[in-house]
């Protein structure tokens, strides 16, 4: 067969099959989406080592209640960037640009992403993001929260602020274009066989979350462009002393960061649809239900913004408003959390390791959002705002929920990526000592919250020791429970058991190909006989 | 990237084969891409308008805006929508003569349209930093004028191509449609960016 004997030479990209890969092809401006998908994992993965590592110094630092171990200044650099590296550099490129990238091609029988050039591009604008981050702890690192709102963005080492601006509009551009690559090839690409209604649940998610990036990721772009002005120019957008209005910042900034909790958590919710059915081996619970729930989401989400500002000074009509649509987005999310659970009951479960994430992310996630409930209601939330309550609700819903999705992610594609299986009981015990940390660090921290302790500061009442110090250990299990994976998936990578194409016997187009796929996917596109989650059809396989 | 290998007849038929299902989506994929856009611009429009609703007087004294040579350039832009849809038919007619001819038009018509901007800016006797009216409109009229200047380097950029035989024709002509949509879409938000800033200041 001709076919066969295709090369990367031969369409226009000068790479071997995949098997001769070697460490430097992955460091090039490479247009092919799995390339791309492994690039945007990777480098995620190192910056939530880095995000990571300064956790771990804040929490050595909040071991005692005097500022000992770092200055304080040093400290509100720490939890500035902790949260945007998190955010903006290893959860939405991790989940979006990482999965999606590598996933959703195959998932739909398309051999590329629709614009493989502009992919390319998308991952490497994310490159100067990261330098920038890192570069600003040379200038006293930015040290006005995540959020960054004036007037202490203003006021506090400027030049750091800007590199944190220009690499937040670089990780909103990268995010922008890649949105609209998978808007148009989920759209346009889909193997002919394949309806709307035939899609796997995960490239719904990634619509949904595509849409919701394109819409309101320029809107935050222009409230960063202003602060720029602001610091750099002599404007007063956010001034208030020249007629400028703080709460402005606030409006456009939470615009778009709400919809970003969603990016964040929309793909990790299709990571969960394609996880649970292939290892609880039933077909998913209420298709249509899930997949019209991440659209609703989708569109919900971007009216509930203000629930972020019931304390600044926000009229009566849109506290009740906000907390109106508020508590009606956690609907759709229900549906789904209740789709999952109704899909794993009666099943044949395979505890894989991917499987316990999944389990985990479900149990968490539930926590998590209950308490996001509590926030989202004015009364409450005027009570326990910018306190460890707030940080509680959502490590539960971003470690809880993201992170557990993502690895859970990553053990179930990990022989598809890689060609190789992970090994079974270090990822056991990977598990177990994230679920131990995550409840061990997060947990406690409602009480510190309800207690009253505010968040972001470097010092605290001694009242507040005994519990603190409790967190601190969690978050050093945490630490801990790194090890393994990071043993497991290096050593796994070159010497693991070599992969099929189908290990766990899913039903996703993904899986028809080898492992790891060849260029362009497949010699010959595969047309789809049975639904994404057909199983229960024949005795399932038990293979672990 | 293209063109950087030479395949034999046998390859070049696979590789064909292989690539005979990718459609052309960068109409599409620009129409997506200028909806998100388009959102930046509603950031600002919004800023803008909040702006004025709280403000007690605006514009403010002394920060008054010139309204005649600002509608000449609505005018000019506006009409350089048309001119520029010239240009496409003739592609399509396979006239690429036709197409440098009304592309050159809107370019020059882009150039005066930037050149008047400038010239409003250095007249007006106020700067960017003089008050929020001030900051307001030189960055949104700014912000705008930076996309009419990619625009123009866009026209310039197919009337370079066009020098080329055969380069755009009948069936050949993405690049061209790309650069009239975008000019549309700067013509577009400048009719709301007029109607916000300048002719609010007559109600």
């Amino acid at each position: 067969m001709a076919q066969a004997n295709i090369t990367g030479e031969m369409i226009g990209n000068s790479f071997p099959h995949p098997d001769k890969w070697k460490w430097y092809h992955y460091f090039t401006f490479n247009v092919d989406h799995k390339v791309i998908g492994i690039q945007y994992l990777v480098s995620a993965f190192f910056f939530y080592l880095v995000g990571g590592a300064m956790a771990l110094v804040m929490r050595a630092e909040l071991a005692t209640p005097s500022s000992d171990l770092v200055d304080p200044n040093f400290y509100n650099a720490l939890l500035t960037n902790h949260g945007t590296i998190m955010i903006f550099l290893w959860i939405v490129p991790g989940a979006i640009g990482g999965f999606g990238n590598y996933l959703v091609p195959l998932m739909i029988g398309a051999r590329d992403m629709a614009f493989p050039k502009l992919n390319a591009l998308a991952f490497w604008i994310t490159v100067p993001a990261g330098l920038l981050i890192v570069g600003s702890f040379f200038f006293g690192g930015a040290q006005s929260g995540w959020t960054s709102y004036p007037p202490l963005s203003l006021i506090t080492a400027n030049t750091a602020q800007s590199m944190w601006i220009l690499a937040i509009v670089c990780a909103g551009t990268s995010s922008i274009l890649g949105a609209l690559n998978f808007i148009i090839t989920i759209w346009k690409m889909r193997v002919p066989s394949m309806g709307w209604n035939d899609m796997p649940l995960f490239c719904w998610a990634i619509l949904a979350t595509s849409l919701l990036a394109l819409f309101s990721t320029p809107v935050l772009a222009a409230g960063l462009v202003l602060l720029l002005f602001d610091i750099n120019f002599g404007t007063s957008f956010f001034r208030p002393e020249n007629g400028g209005d703080v709460v402005m910042y606030q409006h456009l900034f939470w615009f778009y960061s709400h919809p970003a909790v969603y990016l964040m958590i929309l793909p990790i919710f299709g990571i969960m649809s394609e996880v649970i059915p292939v290892h609880a081996r039933k077909p998913i619970f209420g298709y249509k239900a899930i997949a019209y729930s991440s659209l609703t989401i989708c569109i919900i989400g971007l009216f509930v913004w203000v629930h972020h500002m019931f304390t600044s000074g926000t009229p009566p009509w849109m506290r009740m408003f906000f907390t109106v649509s508020t508590l009606i987005v956690a609907v759709p999310t229900g549906v789904k959390i209740f789709s999952w659970v109704a899909t794993l009951w009666g099943g044949k479960i395979r505890y894989t390791s991917a499987m316990l994430f999944a389990i985990g992310l479900l149990a968490m996630f539930v926590f998590g959002g209950l308490s996001g409930v509590t926030l989202g209601t004015a009364p409450v939330d005027i009570h326990v705002h910018d306190t460890y309550y707030v940080v509680a609700h959502f490590h539960y819903v971003l470690f809880g929920g993201s992170v557990f999705g993502i690895y859970a992610g990553l053990y179930h594609w990990f022989p598809k990526i890689t060609g190789r299986m992970l090994n079974e009981p270090l990822g056991k015990v990977h598990f177990i000592l994230t679920f131990i940390g995550t409840n061990l660090t997060f947990l406690p921290m409602h009480e510190l919250g309800l207690k009253g302790m505010p968040r972001r500061v470097a010092m605290y009442d001694p009242q507040f020791q005994y519990i603190n110090i409790i967190c601190t250990i969690g978050a050093f299990v945490l630490g801990l429970s790194i090890l393994p994976f990071l043993i497991n998936a290096i050593w796994s990578w070159s010497n693991g058991p070599k992969a099929s194409g189908n290990p766990w016997n899913a039903k996703t187009l993904e899986w028809t190909t080898d492992s790891p796929p060849i260029i362009e996917n497949w010699d010959v596109l595969p047309v789809m006989t049975e639904g994404p989650y057909a199983y229960g059809e024949e005795p399932a396989e038990v293979s672990s | 990237m293209q063109g950087a290998i030479e395949p034999t007849s046998d390859t070049a038929a696979v590789a064909e084969a292989h690539h005979e299902e990718h459609h052309d989506f960068r109409v599409i994929g620009l129409i997506t891409f200028l909806c998100s856009e388009f959102l930046m611009f509603a950031g600002f429009f919004v800023i803008f308008l909040v702006y004025r609703s709280a403000a007690a007087e605006w514009p403010p004294e002394e920060t008054e805006i010139e309204l005649l040579l600002p509608a000449i350039n609505t005018i000019i832009l506006v009409a350089s929508s048309f001119v520029i849809h010239y240009g496409d038919t003739a592609v399509k007619q396979n006239n690429v003569k036709g197409l440098r001819k009304w592309y050159a038009i809107t370019a020059a018509m882009g150039a005066i349209f930037l050149a008047g901007q400038i010239y409003e800016y250095m007249n007006l006797g106020y700067g960017l930093t003089t008050n929020l009216f001030s900051n307001c409109f030189y960055l949104l009229t700014g912000f705008h004028g930076l996309h009419v200047f990619i625009g123009l380097l866009l026209i310039l950029g197919v009337l370079w191509r066009s020098r080329r035989e055969g380069h755009y024709g009948a069936e050949k002509h993405t690049g061209v449609e790309m650069a009239e949509i975008y000019w549309h879409f700067v013509d577009v938000v400048w009719i709301v960016l007029f109607s916000i800033i300048y002719l609010l200041t007559l109600v």
